[in-house]
């Protein structure tokens, strides 16, 4: 059976839903959390390469580039405020996200 | 059933299977751990689509940076982690129903449709042959061509979360000794040696 678009558009699927379920799973941990937006990232970034692969058109890989750029942007960022929310708290369970709250 | 196929499925199989494990580890160190694996699976199946340049910068961005980053913050950050674990269950069926439906639907929808034939080499800026061209020169031509706006924008994404991590996290604690450049270059002989007379047999 010839390795198709649809192969590769289901394993992505698979992992956006994943990834999805990971934020259900670990309401808790921020950590995790943010793991799981990097695989739902990672889902999308196959999809573009799929689809460039499927069209024969380079342009997807471009935006999956730009896409990893992203993410490993707001890896960075979301990381840089966990650290600082954990210095101020002393936990990182999003229940405690509550300061702001009137 | 082709090398390719094989290879596909190979990879396909452990990215979903240590994608599984990244949520539902109960330890987070193990869940980088296996988030790393599921990258690598990734670039393998990159690397089945052509885009080997991509493939690579995975490993480099992802592998390299990203799920480092992540290790770093896991074993930075002292937080009973199986407490947090405790509880995790009572979303699960909601999580789970939304999962599987969800699920469903993205693979009916894009795995079920057959894609029109004419779509393909339709496309602005068709992928030359691999014996004329490699992936990374293709990339290249049009990153830093047709896209170039896009490229720096994307500088600039990063210059922002780079600053802006630095801006965050650093912090200046007190009751520490730094050495202060100014202070140093600002010294003159005057304030910097004493001349005392002392008188003979008295000492200072």
């Amino acid at each position: 059976m010839e390795i198709g678009l649809s192969h590769y558009l289901t394993v992505s699927a698979i992992l956006f839903t994943l990834g999805v379920f990971g934020i259900f799973l670990n309401r808790k941990n921020v950590i995790v959390i943010l793991m799981s937006i990097e695989l739902i990232l990672l889902a999308v970034n196959l999809n573009m390469v799929a689809f460039s692969m499927h069209l024969n058109d380079i342009v997807g890989q471009v935006f999956a580039l730009l896409i990893l750029t992203v993410a490993a942007a707001e890896a960075a960022i979301g990381l840089a405020i966990l650290v600082v929310f954990y210095r101020n708290r002393g936990s990182i369970a999003v229940e405690d996200v509550n300061m702001m709250k009137g | 059933m082709g090398l390719q196929a094989l290879f596909f499925y190979l990879f396909a199989f452990v990215a979903v299977a240590s994608a599984f494990m990244v949520i539902a580890a109960r330890n987070p160190v193990h869940s980088v751990l296996f988030l790393i694996l599921t990258f690598f699976n990734a670039a393998g199946l990159f690397l089945l689509t052509g885009a080997e340049f991509l493939a690579m910068i995975l490993l480099v961005v992802y592998v390299g940076a990203v799920a480092v980053l992540f290790l770093f913050v896991v074993m930075m950050l002292d937080v009973d982690f199986a407490e947090m674990k405790s509880g995790a269950l009572e979303y699960a069926p909601v999580g789970a129903l939304v999962g599987i439906i969800l699920a469903a639907e993205l693979i009916i929808v894009l795995a079920g449709n057959a894609f029109h034939p004419a779509a393909a080499g339709s496309g602005s800026s068709p992928i030359p042959a691999l014996s004329e061209r490699s992936n990374t020169q293709a990339l290249g031509d049009v990153l830093y061509t047709d896209y170039i706006f896009f490229f720096q924008i994307a500088g600039m994404v990063l210059l922002v979360a780079m600053i802006g991590a630095i801006v965050l996290t650093l912090r200046h604690r007190e009751h520490i000794k730094r050495q202060d450049i100014n202070q140093q270059v600002a010294r003159t002989p005057e304030t910097a040696i004493e001349v005392v007379k002392v008188k003979p047999g008295q000492g200072i």
